[in-house]
């Protein structure tokens, strides 16, 4: 049914999943994810990703609630939206629901505009300010989001490429919690892309197939196309790379991202963890509602 | 066949393995699953002329 070249193994559709739940167990042992009694949140998109997070862990007996961020992205963020409803409708559970034209007066087309930059920085920006700040405001103690082995390989590559050392210092399945921040987990962090859709389409799991029409060539994939290229030919190099680099290096930068976090204070204006008097969100929100002030 | 993203159908003469197919069409077995009929399939899973197959890309392009 699949293989999965850097465990040697092909599996039948019973022992896939049985593998899935282990290695997200394990993930939340390893790194004491989740304690007794926590509220999760997961963040969801409606994606393979965070759909098979949710699934997972309702699977390991957690109960977590999801929350969903429409993006304004047309037709790719209604899919989204659908796909996550349908998914906490289908299973009685509870999704919090933000729209950021709605609720913050732009979307992410808007935002890409207004800076001129690439929209993910935008997006990224905006999910993680808004996913810590309704965990906040509702007494989540964890917010779990579907990162997966691939991502952050990705990601890694990209710090080390740069030699971000504060990033890399960050780079960890666990952020733990701290004032005005919620726990941040990765619970699937030892699932690779392929795991995570094979899993949605065994658990009969409708997700978001269609990729992100913003996403398009950006560095992220850039970085995942060449990821892939080397995994190809050296099966287990992705998940040596991210292991090897939290087993044996992570903390080498841990010093550069404390430093990065010192001196936070309160927003002026909404109130959330910052270096500066606004905070980047903020920020974002102002400048698009400024562009969007200029005659045209 | 039926490729997604972008959406479009092939003809490509069978017998072949999924790992053929995919070289043939300078897919990276690393980022797609292969679905023959309603059944995802290993690499060495042999497909004829008469099968529907999707190969359906995994890798999402959100950054961290």
């Amino acid at each position: 049914m699949l293989d999965i070249r850097r465990h040697n193994a092909a599996f039948c559709c019973d022992h896939f999943l049985k593998h899935c739940g282990e290695q997200v167990r394990r993930a939340i042992k390893d790194h004491d994810m989740i304690g007794a009694g926590d509220r999760v949140v997961v963040a969801v998109s409606g994606g393979k990703d965070s759909l098979a997070l949710w699934d997972l862990l309702l699977g390991l007996g957690y109960v977590p609630d999801g929350l969903y961020l429409g993006l304004g992205i047309g037709e790719y963020s209604d899919a989204s939206g659908h796909a996550a409803r349908a998914f906490a409708h289908e299973r009685g559970l509870k999704l919090h629901e933000l729209d950021l034209a709605a609720d913050f007066g732009y979307d992410i087309p808007s935002a890409a505009a207004a800076t001129h930059r690439a929209p993910c920085g935008a997006c990224g920006l905006s999910k993680r300010h808004l996913f810590n700040a309704v965990a906040v405001e509702h007494g989540y103690d964890v917010v779990a989001t579907g990162h997966n082995l691939d991502d952050e390989a990705a990601v890694l590559l990209g710090n080390v490429l740069r030699w971000e050392a504060g990033y890399l210092g960050r780079q960890h399945p666990v952020l733990p919690a701290s004032a005005g921040f919620a726990r941040k987990v990765k619970p699937l962090y030892r699932l690779g892309e392929r795991e995570t859709a094979a899993y949605c389409l065994l658990r009969g799991i409708d997700y978001q197939v269609e990729e992100c029409p913003m996403a398009e060539g950006n560095r992220h994939l850039g970085y995942k196309e060449v990821l892939n290229a080397l995994e190809d030919r050296s099966p287990g190099a992705k998940a040596a790379f991210v292991f090897g680099f939290l087993d044996r290096a992570h903390d080498r930068f841990t010093d550069d991202a404390g430093a990065e976090r010192e001196g936070l204070q309160a927003c002026v204006v909404c109130g959330s963890p910052t270096t500066s008097d606004v905070c980047a969100f903020c920020r974002l929100q102002e400048r698009v509602g400024s562009r969007a002030d200029q005659p045209r | 066949m039926v490729l997604r993203n972008p959406r479009r159908e092939v003809e490509m003469p069978g017998p072949l393995t999924v790992s053929a197919l995919l070289e043939r069409l300078d897919v990276n077995p690393e980022s797609v699953l292969v679905i023959q009929g309603d059944t995802l399939v290993t690499r060495d899973a042999r497909l004829s002329d008469t099968d529907v197959v999707e190969i359906r890309p995994v890798t999402s392009g959100g950054a961290a």
